[in-house]
């Protein structure tokens, strides 16, 4: 399954290269064009295969290849490993994780003191990481340096795990965000549509959506959608009380994000094609994160731009959970969406 | 230009949905512009030619207010929300806001009478007078705005959405009073300022003027124990030298202030603390913009209630008339 290699590939922003040549072989039959920017943005071009009066629209797919994760930021002399986070990551979920570093994939765990020393008080705060280091068993800097360089990529270390054939189909993994929305991206460009489609597989968004705003500039879409995977906080609550977006439920349309204002233009069309299609779909209910669609939007004279996502439990975490049924109806949603499209908006 | 104000004040326009404002804005300037056109991002751009021998000067003005927006509509029908752009906490609880469909709702804080600390917005609710989620007249996604009408106090102007309809009101009124001129005026009248000067940022790269003047609202030092600033209700349009997303550019400036004496026109010079204008976006535009900012004074900004004297609105108009008639040297 794609989702499957695109989960357990390793790629934290900036180091999008492997993901990357994954993506680029895939759609090696599917893309008219494909190109590599200065930033990493993997960008591929399927002109329009149906007819078309005039000069066929130029729409944007985006999907972000990288993750969240840490860069080595020093090794210490007993050769543990200093990092630092990319992207935003919750200290709390940090101690004790299994985490892979460098091209070598050096298996580490960030240390943790044990519960037997610490006192009933201090187990109430957050821990403090700021001194938290990466044990790669290593007995001396030496050793360490032979293996771990300065600015290596680290990423959790987690395997893409089916966990429910059936009802849902989830599954589990890391990086479903974003490799949900490449996974889609992917499947989206097997279709003929009458549109120029410029699918970009967009590097470092998890550090402020850097990747989209130089490809959105070189590109110069008419429109653009973003396919994410998003904030799901679904498990039962006691008060009533917003779940952003739940599982099962259909892919999220964002009509406002921390990023962005969707434009209104294409919330209706997307709401319209999945209601003429029987596709099921939800809103992102609240004014949570951003996505590439911010970054899109404000390129040059602007770019109406919305985001379309799969709902993700435990986003930003080690391991995540999303339905393929949610995953299968985006890819529907998008498809049938561009199908859609033929003059203007 | 009272009738004006109280038109734009009141008018429905939070961040992302600008567009009665605009609607307004067009209508009231037909036949004082040459050009007019709407970009992507619902910016109203305009454009008054000069004779020929002047710069490219872009004026903006945003449209957009501070905002609510629904994100959950829980089943006994109380709407849970979130801000759009600098909501204070405080200035929520017992108020009403209004949404485009015309329906009202008022703030509630689930700990009303219980607890003695500020109010957080993730613990307030909207009632829209519903008594279940089925007979709700709004939908997650909703955006609300303060429901508040114009008062004229005389000297002081009292409104929501003063930031930035007064600048909107002046530079309209500009617009509507400008003879000729050697400069091509693009009056560019901006959305989603309040979220990060979002609008700015395409219509500049558009227009690609060779100066601006971003118009907004900026707060005064002169009410009980304010935090310092020097700028005083009444004392005058407010000339720019820094705010936290900009350092004017001195060229600029000294155009403002240099025609102000000229003239004899009242100014202050503003340095503000917190916040940030169009022209913090449009002077990284491209290759950079030499821009600057023209603001009238306010008191109590973001709240339901901004207050502005008459007098400082009446000579922004003056100063802004007298920037765009003469030839503009930097």
């Amino acid at each position: 399954m794609i989702l499957q290699e695109l989960s357990d590939l390793r790629g934290v922003s900036g180091c999008e290269r492997d993901v990357r040549a994954y993506i680029s072989d895939q759609v090696r039959e599917l893309a008219d064009e494909r190109r590599t920017d200065a930033l990493g943005n993997l960008i591929c071009l399927r002109r329009a295969r149906r007819p078309v009066d005039g000069t066929p629209l130029k729409v944007m797919v985006a999907a972000h290849m990288d993750e969240i994760g840490f860069l080595v930021t020093g090794i210490n002399r007993d050769g543990t490993v200093r990092f630092g986070k990319v992207g935003g990551i919750d200290d709390r979920i940090l101690l004790s994780k299994q985490v892979l570093i460098g091209d070598q994939k050096i298996p580490g765990v960030i240390g943790y003191r044990p519960i037997h020393l610490i006192s009933a008080k201090d187990r109430q705060a957050a821990p403090d990481v700021s001194r938290a280091a990466i044990d790669i068993g290593s007995s001396s800097k030496t050793s360490t340096e032979a293996r771990v360089s300065l600015g290596d990529q680290i990423t959790f270390r987690t395997s893409f795990q089916t966990m429910e054939p059936g009802g849902l189909r989830c599954v589990s993994g890391k990086a479903l965000d974003d490799r949900a929305g490449c996974a889609v991206l992917i499947d989206v460009l097997r279709e003929d549509y009458a549109v120029d489609l410029y699918a970009v597989f967009t590097a470092q968004e998890e550090v402020g959506m850097r990747g989209a705003r130089v490809a959105a500039d070189a590109i110069r879409p008419d429109l653009a959608f973003v396919l994410e995977g998003t904030v799901c906080d679904d498990l039962p609550k006691e008060e009533d009380l917003s779940h952003v977006t739940e599982v099962g439920k259909g892919p999220a349309i964002t009509f406002m994000d921390r990023s962005v204002v969707a434009d209104r233009r294409l919330v209706d069309l997307l709401v319209r094609t999945a209601q003429a299609n029987g596709i099921p779909y939800q809103f992102k209910k609240g004014v949570f994160g951003g996505t590439d669609a911010g970054a899109i939007q404000l390129s040059r004279e602007g770019v109406p731009a919305v985001a379309l996502a799969v709902p993700c439990r435990n986003i930003h975490a080690p391991v995540s959970i999303l339905s393929l049924n949610d995953l299968d109806n985006a890819t529907r949603l998008m498809v049938a969406t561009l199908h859609g499209l033929k003059g203007s908006l | 230009m009272k009738t004006l104000i109280k038109q734009l004040v009141e008018t429905f326009g939070p961040s992302g949905q600008e567009g009665a404002v605009s609607l307004l804005l067009a209508n009231t300037l037909q036949g004082h512009v040459d050009e007019v056109r709407t970009d992507v991002m619902g910016n109203l751009i305009m454009l008054k030619k000069g004779s020929g021998h002047g710069r490219r000067v872009m004026l903006a003005a945003h449209m957009d207010e501070i905002g609510l927006v629904v994100s959950h509509i829980d089943q006994q029908g109380f709407a849970r929300f979130q801000a759009i752009g600098g909501v204070m906490s405080t200035s929520l609880v017992g108020g009403r806001v209004r949404f485009a469909n015309g329906a009202v709702g008022v703030i509630g804080w689930q700990y009303w009478l219980q607890r003695r600390e500020l109010p957080k917005i993730e613990e307030m609710y909207m009632d829209l007078g519903a008594t279940s989620a089925a007979d709700v007249p709004v939908q997650v996604g909703d955006v609300a705005c303060f429901d508040r009408p114009f008062e004229d106090l005389g000297k002081r102007l009292v409104a929501k959405a003063m930031d930035d309809r007064i600048a909107c009101a002046v530079l309209a009124e500009t617009l509507i009073e400008l003879g000729d001129t050697p400069n091509d005026v693009y009056a560019v009248f901006t959305t989603q300022e309040e979220l990060g000067t979002r609008g700015a940022m395409t219509a500049a790269f558009g227009i690609e003027p060779d100066v601006a003047v971003a118009l907004d609202i900026t707060g005064t030092g002169d009410t009980p124990k304010a935090s310092p600033m020097a700028v005083v209700l009444g004392g005058g349009p407010a000339i720019k030298i820094k705010d936290l997303g900009m350092l004017a550019h001195p060229g600029v400036k000294d155009w403002m202030i240099r025609t102000a004496e000229q003239h004899g026109i009242p100014y202050q010079r503003e340095v503000l603390d917190i916040g940030s204008t169009d022209a913090r976006a449009i002077q990284t535009t491209r290759a950079g913009i030499p821009a600057g900012c023209l603001s009238v004074p306010g008191r109590y900004i973001h709240s339901p209630s901004e207050v502005v004297d008459y007098d400082d609105v009446l000579n922004s108009v003056r100063l802004l008339k007298a920037m765009l008639s003469a030839p503009i040297a930097l």
